[in-house]
Order: C-alpha cells, then structure tokens, then sequence
C-alpha cells in the first residue's frame, strides 16, 4: 500500500471540499440572513451544489485506472464519480423544492444538513476501507435522522426521527459488528485486500457467507429492502415531504453504492451465495412493498410501500451479478431518483396547500393544476415502468439481466409485480383527473417549479435518449468488477 | 427511402396530441380541427404507403433506421409489409373515424383528443416496428391513454372496473412477452433487438417450444385469446365509442399481428409445437364468444363478444400455418377492425341519442337513423361472412386452411358462425325494426353528417374488398406478406 501523500489526491476530493466549504458557509449565511432572505438560501445552496457538480464533473473524473487515494481509503472510480453526481443532483432538488414558509425559520439549518448528508454519501460512494465506509454512513445518516425529525413541534416528524435513528442504530451495529470479524479474520480493512487475504487465507465460506449476512442487514435497512424496510412507512409519512424524498432516493441510491461495492469486492468468493440471498431479498421486496402499497390510503404511506418494491426492482439487477445487472441498476437508480423526488416534491405541495397526505386531497389536481398532474402522471407511471418515461427502461434492463443470468423466476415475479403495482399507480392517478369539488389552482414557488422541472425533464430524457446514461451506467459496473 | 413516411406516421399523431394539450382548455373547436387534420393527414399518408408498396418486389419497404441504444442493438427501426401495410391504413382510417365520431364531446375534449392521438400513435408504431423494443415501447405507449379515457369518459356505471381491467390485462401481456423476448434476446447473442436478424438466429427446437407459449401468450392476451379474453368485452362496453372503436378495431390487432410477427416468425418450431393448442382455443374463442353473444341483453356486449368470437378466426387462420389459413387472417385483421370499428360507432349513435343500450327498450330505429342502420346491418353481414363483403373473403381461405389442418376446427367454427348469423339478425331485428317505443319516437333523431360520413365510409371500403379483393390490392398485398411467414414456418 502506498501511503505517501500527493497533492494531486486533493483534486480527487475537490468535490468533496466543496461540500464541506458549501455547508460552512449556508450556516454563515444563515447567521446573517434575515426573515425572508432565508429562503434564498436554498438557490445559494442549490447554485453551490452545481459549483460542486461541475468541479466534480471536471476535475474528479476517474482515470482509466481506478486508483486508491489517501492510503487506501477512498477509490476514485467511475461508481464513485457517477453516484455523486446523483447525489448532487438529489439534494439540489431537495432543497429547492424544500423552500417553504413551514421551514423558512430554520431553513439554512436544513440546507446545511442536507449538504452534510451529501458530503457523506460521496464519500460512501467511494470509500474502500471499511473504517472509511463506516464513517461515511454515519456522516450520512446523522443529518437524516435530525432531517427526519425536523419539525420538533410536530409529534410525528420527532416519532420519524427517532424511529429512524433506532433502526438505524441497530442496523448499523449489526453491520459493524460484520466490519469487525472481515478485520478480525483478515487483519485488513482494506476492502479490496480483505478479498484476497480471505482467498489465501483460506477462510471458510461458512464464515465469509455470515459476515455477508450481517453487512447485508446495514445496507439493506439503507435501501429499505424488505423485511428491513419496517422503518420506512413510518418515517416517510412522519417525516418533512422533502425530507422523506431525500431518503427515499439519494440516501437509498448511496446504500445501493455501498452494497455493490462491498459485495463485489470484499465476496467474490461466495458470489453464488449472496447472488440467491440479493435475489431472495429482492422478491421479497417486490411482494410485499408492491400489495402493501395496495391498501394504503395516504400518499406518503403509498410511496413508501412503493419505493420498497422499486428498491426490489434494484436488486435483481445487483442479483444477476453481472455488469450488466449493476448497470441496470445504476440506470435504475438514476431514474427512480429523478422520478420519485418529482413525485415526493408533489406531495410536498399539494400536503401543504390542501393540509392532507390523505389520497383524497389529490381529486380534482389535473384540473387545479393540469401542469403539475401531468408531471405527477409522469412521475407515477415512470414508477409503473411505462415509457417513454424513464422507469420503463431501467425495469427492462433489470429484467433483463435477470434473464440472462438465468433468474427467470426473478424476472417473472418482478413483471407480474410490476402489474399490480401499475394498479395502485393508476389509482392515484384516476384521483387526480376526477373532477374535484375545490378549482383553485394551488400556488408554486419559483424555486419548487424549477426542481420539478428538472425533475420530469430527466424523466423524458432517461425514457427516450438512453444511450447516454447507459454508457455512463455501464462504466461505473465496470467499475466494480 | 429518403422520405421518413412512416415516421411522419408515427409521429404526427403524437405532435399533434402535445400541440393540443399545450392549447387552453377552452379552445375547443381548434382542438378538433387539430385532431381531424391530423387523423386526417395521418390516413392520406398510409393510403399513400397503401398504394406506393410495391408488391412484386415484397418485403419490408419505407424502411427507416437508426441506433437508439447501440451498446444494446436497439435501433429505432421502422419498415411495412404486405401483413403490416393494410394494418397501417386500417389504423389511421379508426383513427380518423374516432375524432370525427367524438366531435361532439364536450368533457374536457383537449385532453380527450389528445389521448385518442397518442393510442394512434402508439398502435402505428407498433405496426410499424422492425425492432423488438420498438414494439413494446409503442405498445406500452398507449397505457396511460387508453386507462384514462376509459376511467374518465366512459361509462360511469362500469368505467373503473373496465379501465383497470382493461389496461392490466394488457400491460400484463405485454410484460409477459417481454420476458421471453428478453430470453430470445440473449439466447440469440447477437447483440440485436432487430427482428430480421433475430429471424436467422436458429434458435434450438428446446427453446423455442418452451418459449413460445410465453411469448405467444402475452401477445395473444391483447389479442383476446380464450380464457383470458374478457377484458376485452368488459373494456370495450365501459369506454367511450371512440375508445371501443379503436381498442376492438386496432389494439385487438396489435397484439394478434405482434403474436404472428415475433412468436410464430421468429420461433417457428414452436409455432408448430403449439399450433393445436392455439387451434383449439381460437376455436373456443369463435364459438363461446358467439354464444355469449347470443344471450346478452346490452347492445354494446353484443358487440364486444363479437370481436372475442372474431379474433379466434385471426388465432385458427394463423394456427393453421399454411397459406390459406394465413391470407385469411391477414385479410381478418383488417376486415374485422373495419367493421367492429363500424359496429361500436353506431352502437354509440344509438346510446347517445336512446340513451340505453338495453336490447329491450330499444327497437324501429330504423326510421330514425336509416343510414346508421344500414351501417349495421352491412357491418353484421361482413360479420357473417356473406359473400361480397370483406368478411367473406377474410373467413372463407381461413376455414378452408382450418380444413386442410384438422377439418373437425373448420366444421366448428362454420358452426360458431352460424351462431353469429343468429345473434347478428337477432339484434338487427330487434334494435332497428319492430315498432318503436313511444317513448324513443319522440326524443331521438337522425345521426349527424360527419356520423353518417363514417358510417359510410366505413361500410362502402368493407363492400369495395368483398367484391374485389385482388383490384383493391388487398389480397396481393397480404398474400406477398404471408410468403415470407411460410418461407419461416416452412408451411405449403
């Protein structure tokens, strides 16, 4: 291992100085800013995280060769640079559609956080040691579960925050505790040392297989996969709108980097086996977020259900082992991201100006506002996997590789899945053509109209111009093999 | 071909269907005429392509490509034959015939035009698709349309039920065909989506008679395949008269052409593996869809078992695998989306203006609205297949290909259409003659002039085929389509 310094690494972490930079400064901002000038925070954070974006877009791009940075810590990769783009992308999103009156007193604080979370993701993204992973999830999740309990005067915003810092705690303690044998038994904690030292090691795959095991149970709570997904309905309804898209798409998008990376590198040897246990994880996920999601009555709630089935879909394509799969999966998760935070960002309006998550705050919307229920209609059936939106392509790459890996069960159970899914899809969307009894066109912010924006351009794009993103997905599962 | 006709096809319903939902919601007459011009514009384009084909030379002409995915082989790809070219025209003219029949919906008509120009742009491209993914990328196009029209301007009683019924039935399908397309994808290891290089793939006979049911399958569900054909009566009755016309006329079509041009040419030693199963449920299809038929008491029912007792033709005409049986399920698809086409509008005119679709409260019609009558009456003689209409020269090579396969399918389904004869004469009769109730004397009218245009029209191109099969081109035309399916499924 090379442990000397050199300052060209420091442009490898540009980005990731930015962050940190940005967050210094939204919290010195908001000392200075004054009643309403709080809610240009969000454009300043919004416009630091395209700074950021750029730098990393120009000045962090991975070499041919993926390199270890730092003594081992961090890799500069293609997964690592295409998942914090996404990640920049998903919180600068976040926070503009954030900006609102409810949050305005606090919003620097909120802003603040979420970079923070950012900061980490990108470091989850591209960390090889598993002390480094280990700081970088919690970098993470410590924003997210003071973001989930935001609103401390509203009782079920504190229960979501607590229930999500639970689960998260003991999650991540089971997680850990798999950390310490993988060190234990190899000596190392660096991951792309630990799988060879277990090859001549000659550990046995019992333990290898184990370890798998209790790793699997931290990211699977990060993604909320089935049945580590209890947290998730609870905490999306409980938590800020914006807050619960955030979790639902960047945070998930960064356990998905994390898994991948971890179970390529560290287990190769016992790939048949965390293939069928990834694959069994995914089926659950698909039968039970999508027939729960049927009975919901509250958006919030449905979406929740609903992103436990997407995170299923995901996972077939990390099951299939293959690049192939993981670059279904990356188009996946790059789509899904850009779908459900439009979605989440809905709900956020219409939770705010109507007073009710209930579905039946949402009759009538098409006609308040036939502009944001086309962008909801697009938003729910890009989840339904319809083109030309985006999810219809991710769901054939997954499937796909599913098939050529010779899963056929998994890609049968994941279409007729994604059959009843389209139903509770369709259900709301009926909602929002019925004929309400209330015609007032809800108000939008500048700012919320421009993450919408964003949000159903990348819909339309990843669901007709694929080639783009596919490349850009293939790389980065070039990246991890 | 250096001009995109096809694309033009494709495409400028869908151009059309955006320019209108950017248009305010008050403007409806400019929604209208937007619709209409581009219907309109549409069908000029694929008569064009009707007759610009060239027969003697066959094969996929107008073709247009260019790589969509190219890491994945997709390609947008776009080409007609003999099979596909009339299914092209037969869509535009339901096209057409929807918007000028809707003209007078007054619930939000922006939003209801546009839908109906995306379902058309969706089964175009379909028909029109050389490249797998293209086929399901249009097919799945239209499921948003086609959900919400029905749950939005159908009928109130049963619209929630229909629509989702409809649309999952359909989307089901499709995704059950993907999975085996994605299989032949990768058995083939070609790299490509594209359906003609998939055509010499050489897949094993082990694969293609495990996969063919699937693939078959999914795509047979569209096209209304015993058991899993009710969708199609149950969604066809709850949509507005547009919808019905093009979801019985043309979606039916989609997916019986989508059966024929990906599971019987690309998997042919599964074809024959399956063929009598196919045979004996299309022979279901024809004969209980008639029954049923036979004993509704709503009009509009009547006419949606009819098409699950039509479409069976189209699946025994393609099981027999041999010419005739072929020619005749080419000449069916078309004829049939005509004349269902037909059928739903008047059964529209007669709702809109009786306001009940009961068998019962309904009769003299006739007097009424002569030319919707007679509208019917020539659409139930197609049905029957009477000589000198399109229907005759759809069923006939059909039973006479059932004949050489297995005679007992082509004995029992000439009896399905005796059955047809029954419920056809039964409704005529009851509906149009007998006296009148008093109190439809008094409150309906005659059918306006752009009704009794497409009624008209459609009636008058279903006589011009029957009479004169080989002039009109028809017969050539689907004849030099079908060649190339026998050259694949090495048929006589």
């Amino acid at each position: 291992m090379d442990l000397t310094f050199q300052p060209s690494m420091l442009l490898a972490i540009l980005p990731e100085l930015g962050l940190a930079g940005l967050a210094a400064i939204i919290l010195a901002l908001d000392l200075i800013a004054k009643g309403n000038q709080k809610i240009l925070l969000g454009w300043v954070t919004a416009g630091g995280l395209l700074v950021v974006a750029v730098m990393a877009a120009l000045f962090a791009r991975p070499a041919e060769q993926p390199q270890l940075i730092f003594g081992g810590m961090l890799r500069v990769d293609w997964p690592a640079f295409t998942f914090r783009l996404i990640f920049l992308l998903g919180a600068a999103v976040t926070v503009l559609l954030g900006a609102s009156e409810h949050i305005s007193k606090r919003y620097g604080e909120f802003c603040a956080l979420v970079v923070v979370s950012t900061l980490g993701m990108s470091l989850m993204a591209s960390a090889s040691n598993l002390i480094m992973l280990y700081l970088a999830i919690e970098t993470t999740s410590l924003p997210l579960y003071i973001l989930a309990g935001f609103r401390v005067l509203d009782q079920k915003s504190v229960e979501a925050g607590i229930k999500y810092l639970l689960y998260g705690a003991m999650t991540s303690a089971v997680m850990l505790y798999g950390f310490s044998l993988l060190w234990g038994f190899t000596g190392t904690t660096n991951l792309y040392e630990i799988a060879d030292l277990a090859k001549t090691g000659g550990l046995s795959p019992l333990v290898l297989g184990g370890t798998a095991m209790l790793v699997l149970v931290g990211f699977g709570f990060k993604i909320s996969a089935a049945p580590f997904h209890f947290w998730a309905p609870d905490v999306y309804e409980g938590a800020p709108t914006p807050v619960a898209g955030f979790l639902s798409t960047a945070s998930k998008a960064a356990g998905f980097a994390v898994l991948v990376r971890v179970l390529m590198a560290v287990f190769p040897e016992v790939a048949s086996f965390w293939s069928l246990v990834v694959g069994i994880l995914a089926a659950v996920s698909m039968v039970i977020g999508n027939f729960l999601a049927l009975a919901q009555r509250n958006i919030k709630r449905l979406l929740a259900y609903s992103s436990i089935a997407q995170a299923g879909y995901m996972l077939v394509g990390v099951a299939a082992h293959s690049a192939f799969g993981a670059a279904g999966a990356v188009y996946y998760l790059a789509s899904y991201l850009v779908t459900n935070l439009a979605a989440f960002g809905i709900v956020w309006l219409v939770g705010r100006e109507v007073g009710s998550d209930d579905l039946d705050a949402y009759t009538g919307l098409g006609r308040r506002n036939p502009t944001v229920g086309l962008a909801m209609l697009a938003a729910l059936l890009s989840l339904g996997g319809i083109p030309p939106l985006s999810g219809f392509f991710g769901k054939l790459l997954v499937f796909g590789a599913a098939v050529q890996a010779g899963q056929i069960w998994l890609a049968v159970l994941g279409v007729l899945t994604s059959v009843v899914g389209l139903y509770y899809y369709l259900t709301v969307l009926k909602i929002i053509y019925r004929p309400g009894t209330d015609e007032h066109a809800l108000p939008v912010s500048a700012s919320w109209r421009v993450a919408l924006l964003v949000c159903v351009a990348g819909i339309l794009f990843l669901g007709t111009v694929f080639a783009p993103m596919y490349g850009l997905s293939l790389s980065t599962a070039g990246g991890w093999f | 071909m250096s001009f995109p006709i096809l694309s033009l096809i494709i495409f400028l319903p869908l151009a059309a269907g955006l320019v209108i939902l950017a248009l305010p919601a008050e403007r409806k007459q400019a929604v209208r005429i937007i619709a209409l011009t581009a219907a309109v514009l549409d069908l000029v384009l694929a008569v064009v392509v009707f007759i610009a084909y060239d027969v003697a030379q066959g094969g996929y002409q107008f073709v247009e490509r260019f790589w969509w995915v190219k890491q994945l082989g997709i390609s947008y790809y776009a080409g007609v034959n003999g099979i596909s070219t009339p299914l092209v025209l037969m869509g535009a003219l339901v096209v057409t015939s929807g918007v000028m029949i809707s003209w007078r919906v007054e619930e939000r008509p922006r939003e209801f035009f546009a839908y109906l120009m995306f379902l058309g742009a969706s089964v175009q491209g379909v028909f029109c698709s050389l490249d797998l993914f293209m086929v399901f990328f249009f097919f799945e196009l239209a499921v948003f349309p086609k959900y919400l029209m029905i749950a939005l301007w159908g009928y109130p009683k049963t619209r929630d039920y229909g629509s989702m019924k409809l649309t999952l039935y359909l989307f089901l399908g499709s995704v059950v065909s993907l999975v085996g397309v994605l299989a032949m994808y990768f058995a083939a290891g070609q790299n490509s989506f594209d359906m003609l290089t998939l055509e010499k793939a050489g897949f094993s006979r082990a694969f293609q008679q495990t996969w063919f049911l699937v693939v078959f399958g999914g795509f047979a569900i569209l096209g209304g395949i015993f058991p899993f054909h009710s969708w199609a009566p149950d969604g066809h009755v709850a949509a507005p008269t547009a919808v019905s016309m093009l979801l019985a006329g043309v979606e039916m079509k989609v997916g019986a052409f989508a059966a024929l041009r990906v599971a019987i040419m690309l998997l042919p030693d599964g074809a024959h593996f399956w063929a009598p199963l196919i045979l004996a449920l299309g022979t279901v299809n024809v004969v209980y869809g008639a029954l049923i038929a036979l004993i509704q008491t709503d009009f509009k029912y009547v006419i949606g078992f009819s098409s699950v007792s039509h479409m069976g033709l189209v699946l025994i005409g393609f099981a027999t695998l041999n010419n005739e049986g072929l020619l005749g399920a080419g000449m069916q698809m078309f004829s049939h989306g005509i004349m269902t086409a037909l059928f739903f509008a008047v059964v529209g005119m007669v709702y809109d203006r009786a306001h009940t679709r009961n068998i019962g409260e309904l009769g003299g019609l006739f007097r009424k609205m002569p030319v919707a009558a007679v509208g019917f009456i020539i659409a139930g003689l197609v049905s029957m297949g009477m000589p000198g209409f399109s229907g005759f020269v759809a069923e006939f090579p059909i039973f006479m290909g059932a004949w050489k396969t297995l005679p007992l399918v082509a004995i029992i389904a000439v009896l399905g259409v005796i059955v047809t004869a029954g419920y056809i004469l039964l409704v005529v009769g009851r509906v149009f003659f007998g006296t009148i109730p008093p109190k439809l004397d008094e409150t309906v009218g005659d059918v306006s002039l752009m009704d009794k245009l497409v009624v008209g029209g459609l009636a008058a191109l279903m006589i011009l085929i029957g009479v004169f099969p080989t002039l009109s081109k028809m017969a050539p035309l689907i004849q030099s389509g079908v060649t190339p399916i026998l050259a694949l499924v090495g048929g006589a």
